[in-house]
């Protein structure tokens, strides 16, 4: 169709015939999801490109209902033109994935390279039976795919490294370190800080977690992990519990969240250290 | 000289959260681990005072040092 001004024209007369098709249909603002499927027969798009259109006329898809009032429609809008990337799709990032596209941020970047083994199913939210010997990307992209169709995930089943960082990051507005070696941590917040773009930091062992953000030029996981040179933690011997990883994934999904939004008070420059065997948090600032 | 000492997560088992000690003028934060039987390699993070610290330094009196394992798991 392209951009010039009968194309404009196009658009604005499909975004008035959108405007009353859901005004006849909306419950007050909200559209449900029999509604969003029509707009997307009626003006043949996609799913995402349907949700873009509804939250543009200034409606809510009735599955974020109850993201208000914490989240406006003008805020979902933004979340839905977010893109994120989580690293790691494993522990941590099976929830994080999981609570991202529940919340309606628009595209997903699923960075794994391993496929699933037995040990994952203790904890790894994208982990069944079934899915033993499968890519964890792909499973990624395949339960956004069930829960919100609204979401684009792009699963990538290469190791994050500082080569592929440039490709991998290219449009994210946030990184997600679900990452589970310290090297990887510590490549990742260079090449974060680099492209410049901000990392929620995650790690867990056993009953322990901690989370914090890092923006471009912060030394926090300098100050983690010293020397880095140990290439894992006490997770060596703690394992890893089913609730420490929904934990520690739950506060980086906050994290991410307001970072999008420009909201509340950031981790940054701070760590929360997570003992769930003593429920103890201690909130260390630097 | 008097320095508090501050363990977090595992370090704290069969050790403290906590405590005041005794300990020679001029000793490092490395020092100080070792006493305590907490290996180098399994340090993560250490704080004087809050701010961030290499092992190698040197404590002074009345000062706060906590020592954080690694975690890395995800």
């Amino acid at each position: 169709m392209g951009s010039g001004p009968r194309a404009v024209a196009h658009g604005m007369q499909n975004m008035d015939a959108l405007r009353a098709l859901l005004a006849e249909r909306a419950d007050g603002d909200v559209v449900a999801w029999a509604d969003h499927a029509e707009v997307m027969r009626r003006f043949g798009l996609d799913c995402p490109s349907a949700e873009e259109a509804i939250l543009s006329a200034g409606f809510l898809p009735a599955r974020y209902r109850r993201n208000r009032q914490t989240i406006s429609t003008e805020l979902q809008l933004r979340l839905h033109r977010s893109t994120v990337a989580v690293v790691g799709c494993g522990g941590l990032g099976g929830y994080v994935i999981e609570e991202l596209a529940r919340l309606g941020i628009g595209r997903l970047v699923a960075i794994d390279p391993d496929a699933f083994e037995e040990h994952n199913l203790n904890r790894q939210l994208l982990s069944s039976p079934a899915a033993i010997g499968q890519s964890k990307a792909q499973a990624a992209e395949r339960r956004v795919a069930d829960i919100n169709p609204g979401i684009v995930v792009r699963p990538v089943e290469v190791a994050f490294s500082p080569e592929t960082a440039a490709d991998s990051f290219g449009g994210v507005d946030v990184v997600v370190d679900a990452a589970d070696s310290v090297p990887i941590r510590l490549q990742l917040a260079d090449a974060c800080s680099q492209l410049k773009i901000p990392l929620v930091h995650g790690a867990i062992a056993g009953w322990y977690g901690q989370v914090c953000t890092v923006m471009p030029g912060d030394e926090t996981l300098r100050h983690l992990y010293g020397r880095g040179s140990e290439p894992k933690g006490v997770e060596v011997v703690l394992g890893n519990p089913s609730f420490t990883p929904a934990v520690v994934a739950s506060f980086e999904a906050a994290e991410v969240c307001k970072i999008l939004l420009e909201q509340g008070c950031l981790l940054r420059n701070q760590i929360l250290v997570i003992d769930l065997l003593h429920m103890e948090v201690d909130h260390i600032r630097f | 000289m008097e320095i508090t000492v501050r363990l977090y997560l595992t370090f704290r088992t069969g050790r403290f959260r906590v405590e005041t000690r005794e300990c020679p003028a001029g000793a490092t934060a490395a020092g100080v681990a070792r006493d305590l039987e907490i290996r180098d390699a399994d340090i993560g993070m250490v704080l004087v005072n809050d701010r961030q610290a290499e092992l190698e330094q040197q404590l002074l009196p009345g000062d706060t040092l906590s020592l954080f394992p690694v975690v890395g798991g995800g």
